[in-house]
């Protein structure tokens, strides 16, 4: 056939989503991290102690009761939810973007031993590390100002982390196919702002006209908010069986279409 | 359609590859071999394709047409075991710029699968590589284009690759550091690194390359050592004809008719192919030997920028 060298040799099979290649892309994400840990930290705890102060004490003091909870509660469990939303979403969009056209890091890593497969699941894995455990700050605040510790919040980082995956997916999808990042505010004021608002976070949905409660459902946030709530308040049986399936759904659906997107852009 | 048998193996093998974007096909049926353990130099002016080609090799472009294999793996089919053997330095700095040199090479040995146990040795070996030891610790920020540079050949070794790739590995660079550069080259294949170096210097192709491949317009047009190359293409000497513009237009005008073969370089002209016509008929001028930077522009019909 051919003399080409190494035919001879024994050949080692490399499949598909190895632990080497996750594990090499994760490494670069952690090494970079501790460059800059301290900023993201800062901006994902600050930033939802904020609205939580805001609304809890603005909303706070024209309502004290909303969907049976006390308004702090209500909002405290919402903002886990917008949390997760913000620190998953964004560094999606905008690192992806970056890296692929202005620092071309992921040309170098293509060229090593990783697939495009790996390298947005590893990403997207690592983004959602983050989101699982920056989506928990809302919740210690809102415990400073009297939300009780319930067991079910030990739940919360791992529905943050599930929720975390699809979004940083759905800003890595959004990444892939948009041709430049001033075009990130479309996205941003048409798609991220009603997701966040329309979710149950800061108001419920019920006193919302009928098409935009039915809108809600196939909001991803939607079922997060609900999740956290449940988790902290208490589960609710089969309603939560459906809002996990809608973020693995999500999750799985966001991951595939960014695989293919990103496939599209860096292989050509 | 198979290749005739030859004694040495090959790293890299391209029959007759097919590239393809829309309506411009920037590579057009291109054969390249690389013989293990030797550096070939892919040479042509800019969009002559060579960038095109580096990129199939590591499949981040797909071929359309043709066969390729890379050490032995069928591409694109078994690309990623191909890549865990190779090093790639690529044109573009994509360096991560706020970690430091060390921590890039770190970042490397894990893409690149270096056991945990070797992985402490790979990274001081390609520290010394680049020969940034003091600098260690320094962001990639704070190097100079030339550390940078040395510190991506350095990032494309941690591994210890069979084969290196480098596309355009000094372009931009003052003389200086790109022959430091080449001396880090050179050592690369003296131990027995197979190399391809895409270049449109030709000085760079024809001081490393143990064998030069010209590409124009997605093709190989010649390929040969370079001293055969120069040989074959534009003989033993070339005439340089210095003068007024209207002296240099005669003296092409006759010197073609006369059947030689010429170029334009700024402030003269240059005939070439005197072993092909009689050589009494060449013209005054000043004698020297043929370069292949003459090759390249009389297969190619391009200068060099």
């Amino acid at each position: 056939m051919s003399s080409a060298a190494g035919a001879s040799r024994p050949k080692r099979k490399l499949g598909r989503l190895e632990r080497p290649a996750l594990g090499g892309v994760l490494v670069r994400e952690m090494i970079n991290f501790s460059s800059y840990w301290r900023a993201t930290t800062f901006s994902s705890t600050v930033e939802p102690t904020i609205y939580l102060l805001a609304f809890g004490f603005g909303f706070g003091s024209l309502v004290s009761e909303v969907g049976g909870f006390r308004y702090v509660e209500f909002v405290g469990t919402g903002t886990v939810a917008t949390a997760v939303l913000f620190s998953s979403i964004f560094p999606a969009m905008f690192g992806t973007f970056v890296k692929y056209q202005f620092q071309h890091t992921y040309d170098a890593i293509l060229a090593a031993p990783v697939d495009t497969e790996e390298l947005v699941t590893a990403e997207a894995l690592w983004i959602a590390t983050r989101a699982g455990v920056y989506g928990c700050s809302p919740l210690l605040v809102a415990m400073i100002f009297g939300l009780d510790p319930s067991w079910g919040m030990l739940a919360v980082p791992f529905i943050n982390f599930t929720a975390g995956f699809g979004w940083a997916c759905f800003g890595i999808c959004i990444a892939a196919f948009l041709k430049s990042i001033e075009n990130f505010n479309y996205v941003t004021s048409a798609v991220i702002t009603p997701l966040f608002l329309v979710a149950g976070t800061f108001f419920p949905i019920d006193g919302l006209p009928e098409w935009a409660q039915v809108a809600a459902q196939i909001n991803p946030l939607y079922h997060c908010v609900e999740l956290v709530r449940h988790a902290v308040f208490g589960w609710e049986g089969l309603t939560d069986a459906a809002h996990v399936g809608a973020l693995v759904v999500f999750g799985l659906a966001a991951w595939r279409v960014a695989i293919a997107g990103m496939t599209r852009k860096l292989v050509n | 359609m198979s290749p005739p048998d030859r004694e040495s193996p090959l790293s890299i093998r391209l029959r007759g590859v097919v590239k393809r974007y829309g309506p411009i096909t920037a590579v057009d049926g291109l054969d390249l071999d690389v013989p293990e353990g030797t550096c070939v130099g892919l040479l042509g002016p800019n969009g002559a394709g060579k960038s095109t080609t580096m990129k199939m090799l590591t499949a981040q472009a797909i071929a359309d047409e043709g066969e390729i294999e890379v050490l032995g793996y069928d591409l694109p089919g078994e690309s990623k075991q191909a890549r865990a053997e190779c090093g790639v330095v690529p044109q573009l700095d994509n360096l991560d710029t706020t970690l430091t040199v060390e921590q890039n090479l770190v970042v490397f040995a894990h893409l690149y699968r270096v056991p945990r146990s070797e992985r402490r040795d790979a990274v001081e070996r390609a520290i010394g590589v680049a020969n940034l030891s003091e600098r260690r610790h320094a962001k990639v920020d704070e190097l100079s284009g030339g550390m940078r540079r040395r510190m991506l050949i350095a990032r494309a070794l941690v591994h210890r690759p069979r084969l290196l790739l480098l596309d355009e590995p000094t372009v931009g660079l003052d003389p200086q550091v790109r022959q430091e550069l080449w001396a880090l080259i050179d050592a690369m294949r003296a131990e027995g690194v197979s190399i391809l170096m895409s270049t449109h210097y030709i000085e760079e192709a024809a001081r490393l390359a143990d064998s030069v491949t010209i590409m124009s317009h997605g093709k190989a047009v010649a390929s040969g050592r370079p001293s055969e190359l120069v040989t074959e293409h534009a003989g033993r000497d070339a005439v340089e004809v210095y003068g007024p513009p209207a002296k240099l237009a005669e003296a092409e005008g006759s010197a073609l008719a006369a059947g030689f073969r010429t170029r334009r370089t700024g402030t003269s002209v240059a005939v070439l192919g005197l072993h092909a016509a009689n050589g009494d008929a060449a013209p005054e001028g000043e004698r020297r030997p043929a370069n292949l930077e003459d090759v390249f522009v009389l297969l190619t019909g391009e200068e060099i920028s």
